[in-house]
């Protein structure tokens, strides 16, 4: 009834190719960006771009990184963390050893680092998969966590040991540094956040895409027709990792302003692959459901409490989030572990066929 | 030619100059190594009986340890405290079955092993929801663990009796767990669910209640290892990123071998030490914090199924 592809005809190829092949669809989604990029920025205060909006958007691109290589590749990675540093720091070097080069280039750039760092790390996947290269990964963490916290060349022998973020603009507005302001940051991550999401969804529905669920399904049958498992596997790692880069120099640069590697801790890639699990392995819209799931739930649980009038301390409002966070997990798992972009299909689905049941 | 020198002649030098203080690293090694044997054997026991890659492991430690403190500084006596304890983690043991492995039974072990990394999450705030975040003492007088350091070749090796006495009790441990497994009509059972769920099902094995057992056996030993580690350092959550050593040494002993986590875990114990006394001053220091997972990453690419792992591992 809301939601019918009858009547839609394609007489082109072209036509039958489009991004959203359904009108609902394209609306929708010309509705999203309609709202994200003219209405959001004119209403939204600077709690809500600094608190939600610019964190849900970063973290989504990280989750949509992950999502390449977990929910797409199938290989587990619990890295994602330490190639968002890798991002950042490569970021913070660049912006100041080359301080002419626009910001927005060098953040695009910072990402490449990190994707050559995930080519290393993702070397292991040919000998190795599951969870034997989940450990792997975790090496990953670990070790970047220690270099970027002890190599004092990577923060510019810094006394505080963190990264600032110095003051640049971007044709005469000022994107980063203390001085910008939310609504410019906010347009910066959300105009990178929508390129780089067109990017993903055209990359998992191409060749490229085709390959990594090829090789996440059944990796010798996949093998057989053609698909060399080298290439495909490191590729995966690295646009996983070029993803998570970006996401990580956006975090230092646009969301903390400053930043010490703790930042990217062990939790940041649980964190991450919640979103992952509880949008949805294997969909884009899931990355973006999870990230928003995630950021949100830690608002609510803080400030339920204060609008039903409960009093309640700060250090119990932390120990709820760990334990609801975990436990839902778990329900999700349960009771859907294809996540919310697959309640998201269902309802869709039903929304469809109403009035009738099918 | 002096970076090589520092790397490749000047340790083993130092090694030799001074065999006690060599020693004395070796036995620092050996002692952390017993704990992640402890921790990695936890991981294995689940590993094998019912497939479950076990992140919660780690947290598990912190948690039963938290348990016990928690009980006493509540007022009961260190040794009803323990039995407490005990049933505490018989109760997780259950509830981790009847909640979460029951309904996801025939999932793949992707799935069940984030929903230990979920399980990990609950447990910290349940944690330190009920026994606050603050790092707490361990009771080890209460326990009637020693606390004096014997001392060797005139006070230059020095061995922490509570080192000593966590060693013995986790060779007791193995052992009794060894007869458990090997004399006990449920530890048979056990071995043989760890071999072939179906052919065991088809025995008349009730898997649901294996489960529950080696959940309970691994929370029993995630007890011990956290009594000696608390008695070490203190009790708090940071314990369970130190816990996720366990994972390289799993990699390095095999997944899915008893023998192999305790070799495993005595290696990267040693190694690390060695290494961060060694060579750990050439990159400034604190490498213990990734050099474990470095060796098991590089041993990954010559040798993926561990040392005594078995063949069958998943490969390309």
């Amino acid at each position: 009834m809301f939601y019918r592809e009858a009547g839609q005809f394609k007489s082109t190829y072209v036509g039958d190719h489009e991004l959203f092949p359904i009108k609902q669809d394209r609306r929708g989604i010309l509705f999203i960006l309609f709202l994200s990029f003219v209405v959001v920025p004119l209403i939204a205060n600077d709690y809500w771009l600094q608190a939600i909006l610019i964190p849900f958007l970063i973290l989504s691109l990280s989750a949509l990184g992950l999502n390449f290589l977990t929910g797409y590749a199938g290989q587990l990675s619990l890295g994602t963390g330490g190639f968002m540093a890798v991002g950042a720091y490569a970021c913070y070097k660049l912006v100041t050893s080359f301080p002419e080069v626009n910001v927005i280039i060098i953040i695009f750039t910072s990402g490449l680092f990190a994707a050559g760092v995930g080519i290393i790390f993702g070397l292991p996947s040919l000998r190795i998969k599951g969870f034997y290269l989940a450990v792997a990964t975790l090496a990953a963490q670990f070790f970047f966590e220690w270099l970027f916290g002890r190599v004092g060349w990577f923060y510019n022998y810094n006394d505080s040991g963190a990264i600032e973020v110095p003051v640049r603009n971007f044709f005469n507005i000022i994107v980063t540094g203390p001085t910008a302001t939310t609504q410019a940051r906010y347009m910066v991550v959300l105009c990178i956040v929508s390129i780089l999401a067109l990017v993903a969804v055209n990359i998992v529905r191409g060749r490229i895409g085709r390959a990594w669920m090829a090789i996440r399904d059944m990796d010798i049958a996949a093998e057989l027709i053609g698909i060399q498992p080298l290439p495909t596997k490191l590729m995966a790692f690295a646009i996983s990792s070029y993803y998570a880069g970006v996401a990580g120099a956006l975090f230092v640069f646009t969301y903390l302003g400053s930043a010490e590697v703790e930042v990217f801790d062990i939790n940041m890639s649980f964190e991450i692959l919640f979103m992952v699990i509880i949008g949805g392995l294997g969909s884009i819209s899931g990355a973006f459901l999870g990230a928003a799931f995630i950021v949100l739930i830690p608002i609510l649980i803080t400030n339920l409490p204060l609008i039903l009038g409960i009093p309640i301390n700060a250090a119990t409002v932390e120990h709820f989030n760990f334990m609801i966070l975990g436990a839902l997990i778990v329900i999700f798992l349960i009771f859907e572990p294809h996540g919310l972009a697959r309640i998201w299909a269902i309802v869709r689905e039903k929304l469809r066929v109403w009035p009738f049941p099918y | 030619m002096e970076i090589l020198t520092a790397i490749f002649i000047q340790p083993f030098i130092d090694m030799v100059d001074d065999p006690v203080l060599f020693l004395q690293v070796i036995w620092e090694g050996f002692v952390t190594g017993i704990l992640y044997s402890l921790i990695a054997f936890g991981f294995v026991l689940i590993f094998k009986a019912s497939g479950v890659f076990n992140f919660a492991q780690g947290i598990m430690v912190v948690f039963a340890a938290l348990t016990l403190v928690g009980l006493h500084e509540n007022g009961i006596p260190a040794f009803v405290a323990l039995p407490i304890t005990i049933l505490v983690m018989y109760g997780l043991a259950f509830s981790v079955e009847k909640l979460v492995l029951r309904s996801l039974v025939n999932q793949p072990d992707i799935i069940l092993f984030m929903a230990t990394i979920g399980l990990t999450f609950f447990l910290i705030g349940l944690g330190e929801f009920i026994f606050g975040g603050e790092p707490k003492m361990m009771i080890s007088e209460e326990l009637l663990l020693p606390y004096d350091s014997i001392t060797f070749f005139d006070d230059m090796l020095i061995l922490q009796e509570i080192d000593i006495a966590a060693s013995v009790i986790a060779a007791m441990a193995l052992v009794s767990l060894a007869l458990f497994l090997g004399k006990t009509k449920i530890g048979i059972a056990l071995r043989a669910v760890a071999d072939d769920h179906q052919a065991a099902l088809s025995v008349g094995v009730s898997l649901n209640t294996i489960w529950v057992v080696v959940w309970f056996i691994s929370g029993i030993i995630a007890l011990i290892t956290g009594i000696m580690w608390g008695a070490k350092s203190d009790v708090s959550f940071a314990l369970s990123i130190i816990a996720l050593k366990a994972l390289p040494v799993l990699i390095l002993g095999g997944f899915t071998s008893v023998p192999g986590a305790i070799v495993g875990g005595l290696i990267i114990g040693i190694g690390e030490k060695i290494g961060e006394f060694y060579w750990g001053h050439l990159v400034g220091g604190s490498i213990e914090s990734w050099l474990a997972y470095m060796i098991a990453l590089v041993f990954l690419l010559f040798r993926p199924q561990g040392l005594f792992g078995e063949k069958i591992i998943e490969r390309i």
